[in-house]
């Protein structure tokens, strides 16, 4: 039978998880700048982060900007604008694409490992252990990885960017016979620093949100095997929907300042 | 409810010596759940006290409240006549220096190697050793006095649950603690193994001079090991004496941990 405890219900866990949420944002906040820094393991995560999902965003950022500039190509001929085609997937893919779809695939594979690791730690009760010894586990575990996280990020967009940009320019150099220094004349002709920079910076918040999803879902993960499973799962979906109302939020921002 | 006392005023005199640990009056609950209703222990400098208790009667939940890693509803827990809920997070830190704790899973760092996770304590306790400070000679006595020194490089995942609970114990004596808890050291072993793991507890015992608090419902362990036992029944300290004193007491309560 319906009743009203069947809205209020999710409605009110979901509050609650985003309180809970926030609360863990600003304890990253206030644990960040005190001492010790963990260096160490930040250039660990630094490098298990960036470098390991080098070759999945790269390989992403190819086919995006193959599969772009091949379906996008038969319209501009169409009105006989073939010409536009570098300028076109040069500013979608710096200003939106590449930020994106490189963010939804570190919220794929590295947040979700960071929901697995930090889970699976919690129930085997290594961060208990950790606490014990006089570490601080918050520090240690999730302070490093979230810095990582949103330090790697944008490197990783940037270089998905170039290899989608090649992609592109593959496509159009068979189909079109348009040279390289062409190409990507055109390209950076038509950016501005409108594009590039608002795009870099919603790249470190996008970091910072798979970052911290991750890490929340999986330090507070539950005791049994199951929790883990659902750490790691949640914190792809939860970070995937972040994702988009960040980059809604950052296009509105982005609106007012640079007058898009 | 009364605490049975097994223990002879004789006995009582000569515990009058330094209290390391002591539990007044503890309560918990998790939501109608009552775990621990009133709980009190001491325990003295070189004593061997086991606390025994059924599955889930609340002994994992009670040596969590003594180190901190759960915050009791009511109730005092002094850690060498320091009240824990007074202590600042730096204090209490130095004093988990010298409480070592033996989790039941044995709780090693699953992606360190076993070198990584004896050195990992020490990063924070350095000042514990005065003059020339060798990690690397301080990692190797601690593997050797659990007859363990060939497995410094291999993975937590590489050993079986009798090394495993063997590198946990040489990571909890590397720090030399005044105080270990032991939280079910015998807990999912084969008998022979859980043999080696009580013996080596009291060979290290003796050789640290450590007093030591062992949670555990293991019959065998507990007759090898104490000189003093508490039974957790209901969420008090039901009785406490010797073992061969409780293991006379015509209390049915009592008499069903002993029968086999």
């Amino acid at each position: 039978m319906f009743s009203i405890n069947t809205i209020t219900a999710p409605l009110k866990a979901f509050l609650i998880e985003i309180g809970e949420l926030s609360n863990f944002v600003g304890r990253f906040f206030s644990e960040v700048f005190k001492k010790p820094y963990e260096i160490k393991e930040l250039i660990r995560q630094c490098y298990n982060m960036g470098n390991k999902s080098l070759l999945l965003v790269s390989i992403t950022g190819f086919i995006i900007g193959l599969v772009l500039t091949l379906q996008t190509r038969p319209t501009l001929m169409e009105f006989g604008a073939e010409s536009w085609m570098p300028s076109m997937v040069g500013i979608s893919i710096v200003r939106e694409i590449g930020p994106m779809i490189t963010a939804l695939v570190c919220a794929g594979r590295i947040g979700s490992g960071i929901g697995a690791e930090l889970g699976s730690m919690r129930v085997t009760e290594q961060i208990d252990a950790m606490e014990v010894s006089g570490t601080n586990p918050f520090k240690y575990l999730v302070v490093t990885r979230v810095l990582a996280v949103t330090l790697m990020l944008p490197l990783l967009v940037i270089i998905g960017d170039m290899v989608g940009l090649y992609g592109s320019f593959l496509v159009e150099n068979i189909k079109g016979h348009v040279s390289f220094q062409l190409f990507f004349n055109q390209v950076f002709n038509s950016l501005e620093f409108g594009d590039i920079i608002p795009a870099t910076i919603k790249s470190f918040f996008f970091g910072f949100a798979i970052g911290i999803v991750g890490c929340f879902k999986g330090y507070n993960c539950n005791k049994g095997t199951a929790s883990v499973g659902q750490a790691a799962n949640s914190s792809v979906v939860f970070a995937s929907l972040l994702l988009f109302v960040l980059d809604f939020v950052a296009v509105f921002v982005t609106d007012i300042f640079f007058d898009l | 409810m009364k605490t049975q006392d097994f223990i002879s005023p004789q006995k009582e005199a000569t515990q009058s010596r330094e209290i390391v640990l002591e539990i007044i009056n503890l309560y918990k609950s998790f939501s109608d759940n009552h775990v621990l209703n009133g709980f009190n222990m001491k325990l003295f400098k070189g004593e061997n006290l086991v606390i025994m208790g059924k599955s889930g009667s609340g002994k994992s939940v009670m040596i969590k409240c003594l180190v901190g890693l759960m915050n009791a509803d009511k109730g005092s827990i002094y850690l060498m006549q320091n009240e824990l809920s007074l202590l600042n997070q730096e204090t209490l830190d130095h004093l988990r220096a010298d409480i070592g704790f033996l989790f039941q899973g044995s709780a090693l760092y699953d992606s360190m190697t076993v070198r990584e996770n004896l050195e990992f304590p020490l990063r924070r306790h350095q000042n514990r050793f005065s003059g020339e400070f060798d990690t690397e000679a301080l990692v190797l006595e601690a593997l050797k006095d659990v007859g363990l020194e060939h497995t410094l490089d291999l993975l937590p995942a590489e050993l079986s649950g009798g090394m495993q609970r063997r590198v946990a114990l040489a990571r909890t004596l590397i720090l030399r603690p005044k105080v270990i808890l032991y939280d079910e050291p015998t807990s999912g072993l084969d008998p022979i193994t859980a043999k080696e793991i009580i013996l080596l507890i009291q060979e290290m015992q003796k050789k640290f001079d450590t007093s030591s608090l062992i949670i555990t419902h293991d019959v065998d362990c507990a007759r090898v090991i104490s000189d003093r036992m508490i039974l957790l029944i209901d969420g008090i300290n039901y009785a406490q004496g010797t073992f061969k004193e409780l293991s006379k007491s015509d209390d049915p309560k009592i008499m069903a941990f002993f029968k086999h």
